[in-house]
């Protein structure tokens, strides 16, 4: 039988203190604006779930929502196994090994607002490598005017950006797995296919999912990168949700939807995070039996 | 300390302590029945009963949101589904 201590919570303070000031009161102020109106002047007037109904009822809305989850869905299918395809070519011991970590390691360090501004030069067609390459090629490629072109250019900027993320990731997962295992498959004869399907994969199933996890969460709640290369342009096309937010709140300074439609967004974040967490202590429960429970 | 910038009203300040007497009250079961009694429900995975309190808040206030966009009725109602909702989350999750 177990003896359960819960004076240890008390050291749980501290830091319930810190995410008090820095989440849960302007999260709380969020909440009180949601269901006001304001004019400026620290005034507001009082108008129930107004705010909610019309982010609800909104196209405005729903489009950049689609847009997020299509970003989304679009950079996880291609980073999460360009980025396994890459750490699986990288060297295991050797010098080659650090010079590798440090080369995919570089773009992580990059502020992403510099990132924006690194790919608005490279794309522009009068004097950027890729714009202007293009263009030289005969191709029609403008992502300041064309909407595909503007996707396609956001997205092989996330990609350049985030594989890394992925590659040291998932590299961190195939150097823990033992020589012996590799050393049993080949003493069975087992083929590459078969080395990663039955070895490397299920060994790196936990990266992987904390890989997803953070890439996906990143990659909804992005703006910076998007908001500096185009605005959310051409038109609305690149115009995410947490661009819209910062439209609506900064730009209109509609302060009450704003807030409705960030506590929105909020809980979508939030539902899908609880599902990444469940599937992924799931797994971990799955791979070890009872090491969920508590006896 | 003027707190007037938080521009708060009686439903939210009542809404929010509602959510801490739920804490609260969740603290004191764990006082008295402490390991937050772990189980495998419907859904396939363990729950403690901080889970399940979780998962009737947010299924809850998803509910609300589905209410405001597309039932006519008012939203008191939806209060009552959030409350069945989350008895039989408590009961089979």
């Amino acid at each position: 039988m177990k003896n359960w201590n819960n004076k240890a919570w008390l050291l749980v303070l501290p830091m319930l203190a810190l995410v008090a000031f820095s989440a849960v009161i302007p999260l709380m102020t969020v909440v009180n604006y949601s269901v006001q109106d304001s004019f400026g002047n620290n005034e507001f007037f009082w108008v129930g779930t107004e705010w909610f109904e019309e982010v609800l009822h909104s196209e405005r809305f729903y489009n950049a929502l689609l847009r997020n989850l299509l970003f989304s869905s679009i950079v996880l299918a291609i980073e999460i196994p360009l980025g396994v395809a890459i750490a699986l070519c990288m060297p295991r011991r050797g010098v080659a090994v650090s010079v590798c970590l440090v080369l995919m390691a570089l773009p992580l360090l990059i502020p992403w607002n510099v990132v924006g501004t690194i790919w608005q030069i490279f794309g522009r067609v009068d004097i950027g490598l890729l714009g202007h390459g293009l263009t030289s090629l005969g191709l029609d490629y403008n992502y300041t005017q064309d909407p595909l072109d503007a996707w396609i250019t956001v997205i092989l900027m996330d990609i350049w950006h985030w594989t890394s993320l992925v590659v040291l990731l998932c590299y961190s997962g195939l150097v823990a797995i033992p020589e012996a295992y590799y050393q049993a498959a080949h003493i069975d004869g087992a083929s590459r296919w078969a080395v990663f399907r039955n070895i490397q994969l299920p060994r790196m199933k936990r990266v992987l999912l904390i890989a997803i996890l953070l890439r996906f969460m990143d990659s909804f709640m992005i703006y910076t990168e998007p908001f500096v290369l185009t605005g959310g342009g051409p038109g609305n096309s690149t115009t995410f949700l947490s661009i819209d937010l910062v439209q609506m709140a900064v730009g209109q300074f509609d302060l009450g939807p704003a807030a409705a439609m960030s506590l929105v967004y909020f809980l979508i974040i939030l539902l899908l995070s609880w599902v990444f967490y469940t599937v992924m202590t799931k797994s971990d429960a799955d791979a070890a039996p009872g090491l969920g429970e508590r006896s | 300390m003027s707190f007037s910038w938080m521009a708060w009203t009686t439903p939210t300040a009542l809404f929010f302590c509602a959510i801490a007497a739920l804490i609260l009250m969740m603290c004191v079961w764990e006082y008295f029945s402490p390991g937050g009694n772990p189980r495998a429900g419907i859904l396939g995975i363990t729950t403690t009963r901080g889970d399940r309190l979780f998962i009737s808040l947010l299924g809850s206030a998803f509910i609300s949101l589905a209410w405001l966009g597309l039932a006519e009725a008012a939203l008191w109602w939806s209060l009552l589904v959030c409350m069945i909702y989350s008895v039989l989350v408590f009961r089979f999750c």
